[in-house]
């Protein structure tokens, strides 16, 4: 893309209009509405169950929204069949055609387009470049491992150059050091075929680490759109304060709100004042507080408490402490960067602290 | 690990009973059978044990009072008859029972049991009645010819019954089922997946059939096939009820030669004839299929 494309608004790729799919007497997805860019990495988080596999899927052409529509770079898709949508698939299970071999699996879709065989040869085996498995062109699916599958299933899905691609859970079946490796294939495929990838996970760390832009799904509906870094440091409630990360909630009761900051005092007893999301002055709220920002020991904090070690968590790179404090258990995490020697012991007595600006208020 | 030549093989002897049985029900009764063809028939019925390859010779020469062969294709056409018919009753199954178990394999699960019981349902009835009824269906009268009289579509038409059209009928009716279970069987296997993957890489219905379905079941399909050729080469009650006397099949002109006829080793070498087509049919199948997962293996 040039710099002139890149200075103008970025086009859209998806655009979902009030899209909402009931089954049954079960509403699996509330209307919802946003918009997708090209050239980006989209990401559908959520629980099982949210509706973010259902929202693929209608993308996809598979289930027909129940209300709404979707439009494809600009025309309405709505009532198109499958195999006439420029999107491509790439399956939770892989789907691989197992009386095919990787080749024909490649081509498949390139087939079916019309593309002739000198043509679709060219694009098969650049697509084996791609996904570095030009050495199992003739195999078949169930000679390959699961990581090889996966490649495969991408460049089947990326080989007739769809408009977007969807990923269904593409990770989910993969071994943790695995998809570690996949991850960063993923961003590097992505970046080097621009095309705009929508990534359905329930794995936030995942979806933290991998998008552009996250759309947190839960009960049907969108809970949080953003940036990652919007998602983690500003959510907008507790479900997606909850959801992404971890985090310590805290009661508080809401005394003054003002422009983008609320007052609160907390169940620890101290008052402050930090940024908030649906607050109103004389109810109820959450404080949420992420275990990597408070201190330990408090260093020259502004709000300090006293406390308790309750339990210690040694995870390698990171130590977790339970602290007891007035009343109430903080989850604490501290990098391990020294060694061993700093850790605290349970029991021991102890001082944590934090700033008001790692805090979020929440509205009940 | 390598077993062992010094210890026996205690596995073998676990297997000995069903060896027995295997001996006593299949080899045994199939050697009898063999001997038989090759003696000379008794003056009233039965076999004396005198060898002789005259049963065979039956099956397609007359000797006449000189005693020189003349080329009788009587039996031939019995033989030639059994195995078009089968095949056509194959060909007639396969194509019905696709779509049939298509159906079926797409429904709810209590449909889903609901219709294969039914599927099942004729089997609970003895064959000779269901056969039977074919009879009163096709015959002079009969519900079809009645029907199409009534509505004036033909003011006389010729018996639908005996013949190789109503021996079809049967054949069909009475297999049926043993293709649509392994057909359905291999469909329901089938991974929706794959069948989302085709329409996803623009295959329309028609090449997600062709390139995908298709190949897919059929394991089933070929499973579905031998259990229908097979017992449609022996047929006895379709030919008999329904094909007359004169147009016979394998399994009932058999079964003439034990009977009316008291012609046993004439009737044993055409069991022996039968069985060896069958296995022909068999080995060939085996071939095939071991040469198609030599294929997919190779490949």
């Amino acid at each position: 893309m040039n710099d002139e494309a890149g200075l103008r608004a970025p086009r859209k790729a998806v655009e979902i209009k009030g899209v909402s799919k009931v089954f049954g007497t079960y509403q699996a997805l509330k209307p919802v509405s946003f918009d997708i860019y090209d050239n980006e990495f989209f990401t559908l988080l959520g629980p099982s169950g949210c509706g973010k596999t259902t929202l693929l899927r209608m993308i996809a052409g598979f289930e027909q929204p129940t209300t709404g529509q979707i439009f494809l770079h600009g025309s309405n898709i709505q009532g198109l069949p499958p195999h006439k949508r420029r999107v491509n698939t790439v399956f939770q299970s892989y789907a691989l055609f197992p009386h095919m071999s990787v080749e024909q699996n490649i081509g498949f879709g390139l087939e079916n387009l019309g593309w002739s065989k000198d043509r679709r040869d060219a694009r098969v085996a650049d697509m084996l470049r791609l996904v570095h498995m030009e050495a199992f062109a003739g195999r078949k699916p169930q000679q390959l491992s699961g990581g090889q599958r996966q490649r495969v299933a991408l460049a089947r899905a990326l080989a007739p150059e769809p408009e977007v691609l969807l990923l269904d859970e593409p990770l989910s079946a993969l071994d943790l050091k695995l998809r570690q490796a996949m991850r960063d294939e993923l961003r590097i495929l992505q970046r080097k075929t621009g095309i705009t990838f929508v990534f359905v996970t329930h794995d936030q760390e995942e979806a933290l680490d991998l998008s552009d832009r996250i759309c947190v799904l839960g009960d049907g509906e969108i809970q949080q759109l953003g940036t990652p870094a919007a998602i983690y440091e500003e959510p907008s409630n507790r479900f997606v304060a909850d959801f992404i990360g971890e985090t310590n909630f805290l009661d508080a009761e809401v005394i003054a709100v003002n422009g983008e900051q609320a007052t609160v005092t907390t169940q620890l007893g101290m008052t402050l004042t930090a940024s908030h999301k649906k607050a109103v002055a004389g109810q109820k709220a959450f404080m949420s507080i992420r275990p990597e920002k408070i201190s330990l020991p408090a260093q020259a904090n502004p709000i300090a408490v006293d406390g308790t070690i309750m339990g210690t968590n040694y995870l390698g790179g990171y130590t977790y402490y339970l602290v007891e404090t007035g009343g109430t258990t903080l989850r604490i995490s501290k990098r391990n960067s020294v060694s061993r020697g700093q850790m605290f012991e349970i029991g021991q007595s102890v001082k944590v602290g934090f700033a008001a600006e790692s805090v979020r208020i929440l509205g009940a | 690990m390598k077993p062992s030549a010094r210890k026996p093989n205690w596995n073998v002897l676990g297997l000995l009973p069903a060896h027995l049985i295997m001996v006593l029900t299949l080899i045994i009764p199939i050697g009898i059978i063999i001997v038989v063809s090759f003696s000379t028939r008794g003056p009233y019925g039965g076999f004396e044990y005198v060898f002789t390859t005259a049963p065979y010779k039956q099956l397609l020469f007359n000797e006449g009072w000189t005693g020189e062969l003349e080329f009788n294709p009587q039996y031939l056409i019995v033989v030639a008859r059994t195995l078009v018919l089968s095949a056509v009753t194959t060909s007639i199954c396969l194509l019905l029972s696709f779509p049939v178990a298509y159906f079926i394999a797409l429904r709810r699960p209590t449909i889903k049991v609901l219709l294969i019981y039914l599927v099942t349902l004729p089997f609970w009835v003895s064959m000779i009645v269901r056969v039977y009824s074919w009879i009163i269906i096709l015959g002079k009268d009969g519900v079809i010819e009645k029907t199409l009289r009534g509505v004036g579509l033909v003011d006389n038409m010729g018996s639908l019954l005996f013949g190789n059209t109503a021996m079809l009928v049967g054949l069909v009716y009475s297999y049926i089922p043993l293709m649509i279970l392994p057909i359905f069987a291999s469909i329901e296997k089938l991974d929706p997946a794959l069948i989302e993957a085709s329409h996803d890489l623009y295959g329309n219905r028609l090449i997600t059939l062709r390139r995908v379905i298709l190949p897919l079941t059929r394991p089933g399909m070929i499973a579905g096939a031998i259990l229908v050729f097979v017992p449609s080469l022996g047929a006895v009650l379709e030919p008999t009820l329904l094909g007359g006397g004169k147009t016979m099949m394998m399994g009932n002109l058999i079964q003439l030669q034990f009977g009316g006829a008291r012609n046993w080793p004439l009737g044993a070498a055409i069991a022996i004839v039968l069985m060896a087509a069958v296995m022909i049919f068999l080995v060939f199948q085996g071939l095939r299929s071991m040469r198609i997962e030599g294929l997919e293996r190779a490949s």
